[in-house]
């Protein structure tokens, strides 16, 4: 029995459950593939859900979706090895009736996703690992093959949202492996502390949620960031740094982690935790420079799988998720007005994708990850010492005057990165900014 | 043939925590999995059905989310699949829940032909009871194969069923009339992996949902929590031990020097051992 979809979606992610949503709510007759052995098995994430772009597909996604909390505070941390300088806003602003940002576990998030593709109508495999796309003569994908005993499986078209490190479309030619510097390589662990220590730790109330980012010496002059949010009943914390630095410093990502739990500045918020669960993921560091060919005879590829993350802000699922939809949104449109799923029709979705924050946000970014990467010692290491220093400097009563202590710390800078090196990183930084 | 397997959907045992203020067991956030003894049942099953033709339905009791694990079923190669879902059967102990599964059977005997063969797994992982099965066997009066290592051979046409079984003291050779229940042991098969027509199948099944009125049982008072005589009066976590383990310190030591240390410490803790393990002569 071979049969036919209107469309097969490969993974349940972010970008699949979009892309498989959209299609199977309007009426196309969608097939979506998992590996896992439940959607979200598979998917590890920090991680902060984005209301607005999931009510472009599900408006009323609070009903029912488990959320852990809405986030009030946001704090930015520059470390060195025992202080941090920051800046935070919270705001009631945020306690809103539909709140902007939440923290989610993504293995329930996306098990009630996939609850929703279902109910859309889509047929849900899990499982099942996809090995192979099938193409015809003419090279245009018309199916694929999977791991479990059986024929080809046909579609009119095939998205691919199998995630950064997919396999499939690499191995098929579609797009190329990601590089070591265009990825980093994030662990997390799951603390477990109870609610009420977790509000009074963070100064919360009722389902109010705190982010803390940090960047500095933590990372080890690497291009990295850690982070911590704050969950229901539990804490994420985790670290992640570009793949080639890893390869190149021969650190260890636990490494890391274990030592930014033991910051003074972070110990006191996890004690007495108990480790839940501990997971590690790729994250697509590229940006809009590594963005692969986004369509083809057949084909669209969506979310991680074609690093659309924004790395600058942290945004990840929301990239996949609008770029899912609005795959979606494209195929729909091609169908609705019966052209073939060819390369021509299937542009749609670019210039969708175009017209949306996603390529604008990453485009306006692109400079960053060649900055960041090539410069990591001085904005990982140097400036975050410096400027913890500068700030004690400043906040140490002592007997020297207050023009000297001024002095102390300008010499500082000029002594680390020189005026020249000074003045070139925050040109830099400033147009790779913009 | 008809083969009715009953399974049943457990926490995963791997990764059940205590919460650690309250000592109870924190069910939520856990995964749930097809108690695994219920899987060489299956499998058994799904084999004398592609051997010996007929169909293959199985059975479970418990909450709406048990579906997953019926679909699981589906997905392996089973050919129907009966959630029997009700409030009423919250809280059920073994005698109340083999109530209502072999009223439940009778009525899929009903419904889908009269089983010849009803499978469960020897226990399952969060009761650990073995009680379920013999307790529909009792209540069906079908003859029971309890710890069934092996089917030897059937004969539909006899209508007999060899079998053997783990025993105390070794390997029983069991023939028995069907119908019959079979508890399977552990270790007996390996689940296959259904095909890709079977996954898309069972991801499109509808499982049959049945209360406490569909499958006929009108005597309430023998399910749930009414019906069981069993009450957990408490459950705490066992508490930790007091004595710590010892820790030799192994810098700048020889691996000869840390071998004697151990042996040392350990034939203080225990010098009976010493006399024991002497040896004769020079050793």
């Amino acid at each position: 029995m071979t049969e036919k979809f209107d469309a097969i979606v490969i993974g349940a992610g972010m970008a699949g459950n979009a892309a498989a949503y959209t299609m199977a709510s309007r009426g196309l007759k969608v097939l979506q593939l998992e590996r896992g052995e439940y959607p979200g098995s598979k998917n590890v994430q920090g991680a902060i859900l984005y209301s607005n772009m999931l009510e472009k597909i599900i408006p009323d996604f609070r009903d029912d979706a488990p959320l852990e909390r809405h986030l009030v505070e946001q704090r930015f941390w520059m470390m060195d090895d025992t202080s941090h300088i920051g800046m935070q806003y919270r705001s009631d602003d945020f306690n809103e009736s539909r709140p902007n940002r939440y923290t989610v576990i993504r293995a329930q998030f996306d098990k009630w996703f996939s609850r929703k593709v279902r109910e859309a109508g889509a047929t849900v495999l899990c499982e099942t690992t996809v090995t192979e796309v099938a193409r015809d003569a003419d090279g245009k994908v018309i199916g694929v093959h999977t791991d479990r005993i059986g024929d080809v499986i046909l579609a009119d078209v095939v998205v691919l949202a199998e995630g950064v490190n997919g396999l499939l479309g690499t191995r098929a030619g579609l797009r190329e492996t990601p590089k070591p510097e265009t990825v980093a390589l994030a662990v997390k662990e799951m603390h477990f502390l109870p609610e009420d220590v977790i509000d009074q730790r963070f100064g919360l109330k009722a389902n109010e949620g705190c982010v803390i980012e940090a960047a500095g010496t933590i990372s080890r002059s690497m291009a990295g960031l850690a982070f911590l949010y704050t969950n229901k009943e539990s804490i994420s914390i985790g670290i992640g740094c570009l793949v080639s630095d890893f390869a190149a410093t021969m650190e260890s990502p636990y490494d890391l982690l274990e030592n930014f739990k033991k910051h003074p500045s972070v110990q006191p918020l996890i004690a007495d935790s108990e480790v839940k669960e501990y997971a590690a993921h790729l994250i697509p560091e590229g940006g809009y420079k590594a963005i692969p060919q986004l369509f083809g005879n057949g084909w669209v590829v969506t979310g991680d799988a074609a690093q659309l993350n924004n790395a600058v802000h942290r945004e990840g699922s929301n990239l996949a998720m609008t770029s899912g939809r609005l795959a979606g949104e494209a195929i729909v449109q091609v169908k609705t007005r019966g052209d073939p799923m060819i390369k021509e029709n299937l542009a749609l979705y670019k210039s969708k994708l175009d017209k949306s924050f996603v390529i604008k946000d990453l485009r306006k970014y692109k400079d960053m990850p060649a900055l960041l990467h090539t410069n990591s010692r001085n904005f990982f290491t140097t400036y975050p010492q410096l400027l913890s220093q500068a700030a004690q400097n400043f906040m140490r009563v002592d007997s020297t005057p207050k023009i000297d202590k001024e002095r102390a710390t300008t010499a500082a800078f000029i002594k680390e990165r020189s005026r020249w090196g000074l003045v070139s990183d925050a040109v830099r930084f400033a147009f790779a900014w913009r | 043939m008809h083969i009715v397997i009953c399974i049943k959907q457990v926490p995963d045992s791997a990764q059940i925590r205590v919460h650690p203020v309250t000592n109870t067991i924190m069910r939520q956030g856990v995964p749930t999995i097809i108690n695994p003894y219920d899987l060489f049942a299956l499998e058994e099953a799904l084999r004398l059905r592609d051997a010996h033709g007929g169909e293959v339905t199985v059975l479970t009791m418990g909450p709406p989310m048990a579906e997953d694990a019926l679909r699981k079923a589906l997905t392996y190669g089973a050919d129907r699949a009966v959630l029997l879902t009700d409030r009423h059967f919250a809280g059920s102990d073994t005698l109340a829940t083999s109530f209502a599964l072999s009223q439940a059977i009778a009525k899929i005997g009903e419904t889908f032909g009269s089983p010849d063969i009803v499978f469960t797994g020897k226990q399952t992982i969060d009761g650990d009871t073995a009680q379920v099965g013999p307790g529909i066997a009792k209540r069906l009066d079908l003859l029971q194969l309890t710890y069934v290592a092996k089917i030897v051979s059937i004969d539909l046409n006899k209508r007999e069923i060899t079998v053997e079984r783990r025993s105390e003291g070794g390997t029983q050779t069991l023939m028995s009339k069907l119908p019959c229940l079979i508890t399977m042991l552990e270790g007996t098969n390996e689940i296959r992996r259904g095909s890709l027509d079977d996954a898309l199948r069972a991801a499109r099944s509808r499982i049959v949902k049945w209360n406490a009125a569909d499958a006929g049982i009108e005597d309430l008072t023998k399910c749930g929590l009414r019906g069981s005589p069993t009450v957990v009066k408490r459950v705490f976590a066992p508490a930790t031990r007091a004595e710590k383990a010892e820790q030799i310190d192994t810098t700048e030591k020889t691996p000869r020097d840390l071998a004697d240390e151990l042996i040392a410490g350990i034939f203080s803790r225990q010098p009976a051992l010493e006399d024991e393990l002497a040896f004769d002569g020079d050793a």
